[in-house]
């Protein structure tokens, strides 16, 4: 299972904060598991668009779309961070 | 005989504190408590951010800073080591406040102590501009037209980007 997180402006648009899912077959990075997640259609496809501001965290480290992804990884999709 | 021998100077491991809070935070205790024991300190620089009723040309009630627990405290953490690894550092003290807050609320604190003040200065430019850059905090904005997350600016990419 992966621990998907989303935070912010992803938050609202997914309707949700988190889920639970199993790793989908043939996913191994994170451009892997974004380009699955675009397949459920919109608002996915829209947010998660090549070239849109979006960063990815995997077990609460910043990754790109090159990281590995594995069973029992916590991932997360957020806007760039804006605190200070 | 004199009894007043001169003190030792105190020796103590070096502090890193790192805090995400809802609630406010004192800078003069903050300062205080970090510094205390140690007399190989002789700089002590500080950052405060503050919330401001504009921003991008709109006029903003009040905040609400959202963060990932977790993630939050070990970006921090990290950023706090970077700093360390580039300058003579003593300590470090990274506060940082979450949930609702209104114009001329404080929203972020970094203390940096050091012997000599340009470490001290240099190190807490510096953990600002990472913290803003790579820490996972989200403002959303009230404004006359609703609630509006804050975009991310190019200029914090700029500053931070002149440490690389």
């Amino acid at each position: 299972m992966l621990q998907l997180l989303y935070f912010a402006r992803l938050r609202e648009r997914f309707e949700r904060d988190a889920e639970r899912v199993a790793l989908p077959a043939g996913v191994a990075d994170v451009a892997g598991l974004t380009a699955w997640l675009r397949e459920r259609g919109d608002p996915w496809v829209t947010e998660l668009a090549p070239g849109r501001p979006v960063r990815v965290a995997v077990n609460q480290d910043m990754a790109d779309a090159a990281t590995p992804v594995a069973d029992g990884d916590e991932v997360a999709f957020f806007p760039p961070v804006t605190g200070g | 005989m004199n009894d007043r021998v001169a003190e030792p100077a105190v020796t103590r491991p070096t502090r890193t504190v790192i805090r995400v809070q809802t609630d406010d935070f004192d800078v003069g205790a903050e300062m205080t408590a970090l510094r205390a024991g140690s007399a190989a300190i002789g700089a002590v620089a500080s950052f405060v951010g503050v919330c401001r009723d504009r921003n991008d040309g709109a006029d903003v009630a009040g905040m609400t800073l959202e963060h990932y627990p977790g993630m939050t405290e070990r970006a921090l953490a990290k950023i706090a080591d970077e700093a360390r690894g580039r300058w003579d550092v003593i300590d470090i003290a990274m506060v940082h406040r979450v949930g609702p807050l209104r114009p001329t609320d404080q929203i972020v604190l970094v203390i940096v102590t050091s012997a000599h003040r340009g470490e001290a200065f240099a190190a807490c430019e510096f953990l600002m501009d990472y913290l803003k850059t790579r820490a996972p905090f989200w403002k959303q904005e009230a404004t006359p037209d609703g609630l509006r997350w804050v975009d991310a600016r190019t200029s914090d990419d700029a500053a931070a980007e002149r440490w690389r």
